[in-house]
């Protein structure tokens, strides 16, 4: 079947490796071309939020800032739940090229599993929903 | 990357190949655990097909299967797999092409 755990696209934009980092790494930036809102704390370890119109917001944390060549984020796997620990890993790299920009983006990770996830998906869970509806159960009877 | 996230989502995509399969599936993500005469009174699909279905999703690892009332069996929805298949599909949705069509745009036409 091939499961894909990268992607990869370079493109050529008619920018200064500047304009092109100012894009990716600032608010205004990011909501003109990424997310309809975006917030972001330029360091590693700062957060980041983007926020599509009718759609999800996604928690973003910053790994690699570094001015103008490389800035690097990881974010949520779209489609599994708040809670999953999984994240994939987005870098992108400016190279100047000519006038413009040589913009690299891998995304890495898709196929990620943690260690217990094996186990998880084999064997027998049915914990989840019996276990929250015993914690809403007991809330209740304490209540 | 290891073989068997493979295996698991080639398994969750060709249980939900079949229209059955995925009614069951259906029934059992939004009704809770059932058993296979519960399934047969709520889906137009004959008892006989529901039975054989269950057992092929039960080796599948995708329902589990766990005493219920009067010495029936109920079947359970596992999730863990849908997960690692869900993780393919995240893959596939991620649209780069739009988003950077969309910063080229943006820098190109906003300059």
């Amino acid at each position: 079947m091939g499961f894909p755990d990268r992607i990869e696209r370079t493109v050529e934009i008619a920018h200064s490796p500047a304009k092109v980092w100012a894009a990716i790494t600032t608010a205004d930036g990011l909501a003109a071309w990424f997310g309809d809102e975006a917030s972001i704390d330029l360091r590693p370890g700062g957060a980041a939020k983007l926020t599509w119109t009718g759609g999800p917001t996604v928690d973003i944390r910053v790994e690699r800032v570094e001015e103008p060549t490389v800035f690097a984020f990881t974010w949520p796997i779209y489609g599994l739940t708040d809670d999953d620990p999984r994240r994939t890993y987005v870098e992108f790299t400016l190279e100047p090229s000519g006038a413009g920009t040589r913009l690299r983006v891998v995304e890495s990770g898709f196929a990620q599993l943690p260690e217990d996830a094996y186990r998880k998906a084999y064997d027998g869970n049915t914990e989840g929903w019996m276990k929250e509806l015993g914690e809403l159960v007991d809330y209740l009877d304490a209540a | 990357m290891p073989p068997e996230i493979e295996a698991i989502a080639e398994q969750v995509f060709s249980a939900l190949a079949d229209p059955s399969r995925r009614a069951i599936l259906a029934a059992l993500a939004s009704g809770g655990p059932a058993t296979a005469t519960d399934l047969a009174d709520r889906l137009p699909i004959t008892r006989q097909a529901i039975a054989k279905h269950l057992a092929l999703l039960s080796e599948a690892g995708l329902v589990t299967a766990e005493p219920g009332e009067r010495r029936r069996v109920r079947y359970r929805l596992r999730s863990a797999p849908m997960r690692v298949a869900q993780q393919f599909l995240a893959a596939l949705a991620r649209d780069w092409d739009t988003s950077l069509d969309a910063l080229k745009d943006h820098l190109e036409n906003s300059a």
